[in-house]
């Protein structure tokens, strides 16, 4: 189990994140919702121990985060950022062998199994094709599977996403879902998404947590949580929440801003 | 896959360097022979030839492998750092804090009672240390990763103002001791001997020694610092250590050899073209090529203008100035 306990961070004197306690249970598909600023990224940077809460704790299992080494924690909690922009133009397979980083000792090659690792990781996120590609010559859609398939190669229990569809266009952010989806059920990978894209999160995330100005106004079942106060209460929208029996899932129908 | 490669490239490379500083004695004003160089059957006080190859030239050889070797490296250390291809081992003022060293010695070295703070190189190492200390205490807060931002604006900065001080410093200086500094600043391989090399070897040795520990986590740290922590990358100590080793590293070479320019950006781009960018290869790859590059850039600095030399800072930056030049505006 992942939590945070009351925990808070500010940047420069202000809080971005205010006495939060979120629990991931194992196996769960948790969903972050919020407006801009509500402290999501920050949360996500908490868990993965990235940033050191100023005050309350992060535990992994019954172990403070923060007590662990950067290499222990990345066997178990691996991350997917908004974009990813490197500085060199490493080929696809170099990217995705790049997250068995936490498994090799200090002057390790990788070996076949780890080669095995990656191959298989860049087979779960339809990427196999791209290996000798180069990154940078992706599109946005292959660029995100590529990253994901690269944290995947770091076979840990967490995957937490910052935002991984918002830069795809409405097919990538579909196949990226079935994606993580497939992920979840089949390799039991917990997971963590924050993400502005509401449809998406009643699509694909069982649980689902909202904030707002830094702190958490509700967590539950995402039947339970997103509903149409909920929307209003977050972004000041007035929305229709309603059942999609083609989907198969809630959507949400932004009416209009309430000023 | 990647041992062999690397061990295949190591050979490659290394057969390079090695070949260049063989050869590159044999070449100069009188002609030798590398076999009677090597003629151990005749004594050496006898063997007009291996005096040559041994005593003339080998030093100035070994210097260039040397200082080629670590201002490479150094540049691919920095490049990773600061997640910038175009950073140089310069970048960061460790070489205008040499300079300032070398042009404070040079002008007002005789005039001090201290005969160790006129001697030239340990002014610019002295000066080195200075610069990368400045620029790491501005940097760097306990606990917390560098900013690089804030790392390349000190270093751009400190730059600048080191300049400043030495066209001061230049102002007061009599005519003798201007021309000296600015023949220091162009870079000069011939330092003389074998005492100079084997006084900066250490340091070199050290740094270099230190770049090993470097390959794979720059690789993470060139994709960003956050995703290399969530690898588990330990980022700040990563970046001390490439910050530390590679100002080093530049530190020892130029006051070795004076700031020797281009070195340390042509080397890992030509490299990078050659065997792609994974740090695990470029890193020893460009060691070696550099190493087999100045060396190849002072031979012709010693022949294309024969009898005259050309100081071998001109012709790294004449190669270096239009290749560096064409990189940006491919990049653009």
């Amino acid at each position: 189990m992942l939590r945070a306990d009351n925990v808070s961070f500010g940047y420069e004197g202000g809080f971005s994140l205010r006495d939060a306690t979120v629990v991931v249970s194992p196996g769960s598909l948790t969903g972050l919702l919020g407006p801009n600023g509500c402290g999501k990224t920050t949360l996500l940077k908490l868990l993965c121990g990235v940033l050191r809460p100023q005050a309350g704790r992060v535990l992994l299992g019954d172990r403070a985060v923060e007590s662990m080494t950067r290499r222990g924690l990345a066997r178990r909690v691996a991350v997917v950022p908004q974009e990813t922009h490197p500085a060199f133009d490493y080929s696809v397979l170099e990217m995705v062998l790049m997250g068995r980083h936490p498994h090799l000792g200090a002057f390790q090659l990788e070996g076949p199994a780890d080669l095995e690792i990656a191959r298989a990781s860049l087979e779960a996120t339809g990427t196999a094709h791209l290996a000798a590609r180069n990154y940078m010559t992706l599109s946005g859609g292959e660029k995100q599977r590529v990253i994901i398939a690269s944290a995947l190669a770091q076979a840990t229990e967490f995957l937490l996403l910052d935002e991984p569809t918002a830069s795809l266009d409405l097919g990538y952010q579909l196949e990226v879902a079935a994606l993580l989806a497939r992920l979840n059920r089949e390799r039991k990978v917990t997971m963590v998404l924050a993400t502005h894209d509401l449809n998406l999160a009643a699509s694909l995330c069982d649980r689902l947590v909202v904030m707002r100005d830094g702190r958490v106004l509700a967590q539950g079942a995402t039947t339970d949580v997103l509903t149409g106060d909920m929307v209003r209460q977050l972004y000041d929208v007035d929305a229709d929440v309603a059942f999609h029996p083609r989907a198969g899932h809630l959507t949400v129908v932004p009416v209009r801003r309430l000023a | 896959m990647i041992r062999a490669r690397l061990i295949w490239i190591v050979l490659g490379y290394g057969g390079l360097a090695a070949g260049a500083c063989l050869l590159a004695p044999l070449v100069g004003s009188t002609h030798i022979s590398l076999a009677r160089a090597f003629d151990r059957s005749i004594p050496f006080a006898d063997n007009v030839d291996a005096q040559i190859f041994f005593v003339a030239r080998m030093p100035r050889v070994l210097t260039g492998a040397i200082v080629g070797s670590t201002l490479a490296a150094a540049g691919v250390v920095m490049q990773a750092l600061l997640g910038n291809p175009l950073a140089t081992p310069f970048t960061l003022g460790v070489s205008t804090g040499a300079a300032l060293g070398a042009v404070l010695a040079i002008t007002f070295g005789s005039s001090l009672a201290v005969s160790a703070l006129a001697s030239v190189p340990l002014a610019s190492l002295a000066g080195a240390v200075v610069a990368s200390a400045i620029v790491y205490v501005l940097a760097t807060r306990p606990g917390r990763p560098i900013s690089t931002m804030v790392l390349l604006l000190a270093g751009v900065t400190l730059n600048a103002f080191f300049s400043a001080l030495i066209l001061f410093v230049q102002y007061a200086a009599d005519f003798t001791q201007a021309y000296r500094t600015i023949r220091w600043l162009m870079g000069d391989l011939d330092v003389g001997g074998f005492e100079p090399i084997v006084a900066a070897l250490p340091m070199v040795l050290v740094a270099l020694g230190l770049f090993a520990f470097l390959p794979r986590s720059l690789n993470l740290l060139s994709v960003g610092a956050d995703v290399a922590s969530t690898r588990g990358v330990d980022v700040g100590r990563t970046q001390r250590l490439a910050f530390l080793s590679a100002s080093l590293a530049t530190a020892a070479a130029v006051s070795l050899a004076g700031p020797i320019g281009f070195v340390g950006i042509v080397v890992p781009h030509l490299v990078r073209l050659m065997v792609g960018v994974d740090h695990r290869i470029v890193l020893p790859a460009s060691a070696l090529f550099g190493a087999a590059f100045l060396v190849g850039c002072d031979l012709i600095a010693r022949t294309v203008l024969a009898p005259v030399e050309v100081p071998v800072g001109v012709v790294t930056a004449m190669l270096g100035g239009p290749f560096f030049l064409w990189l940006l505006v491919r990049k653009s």
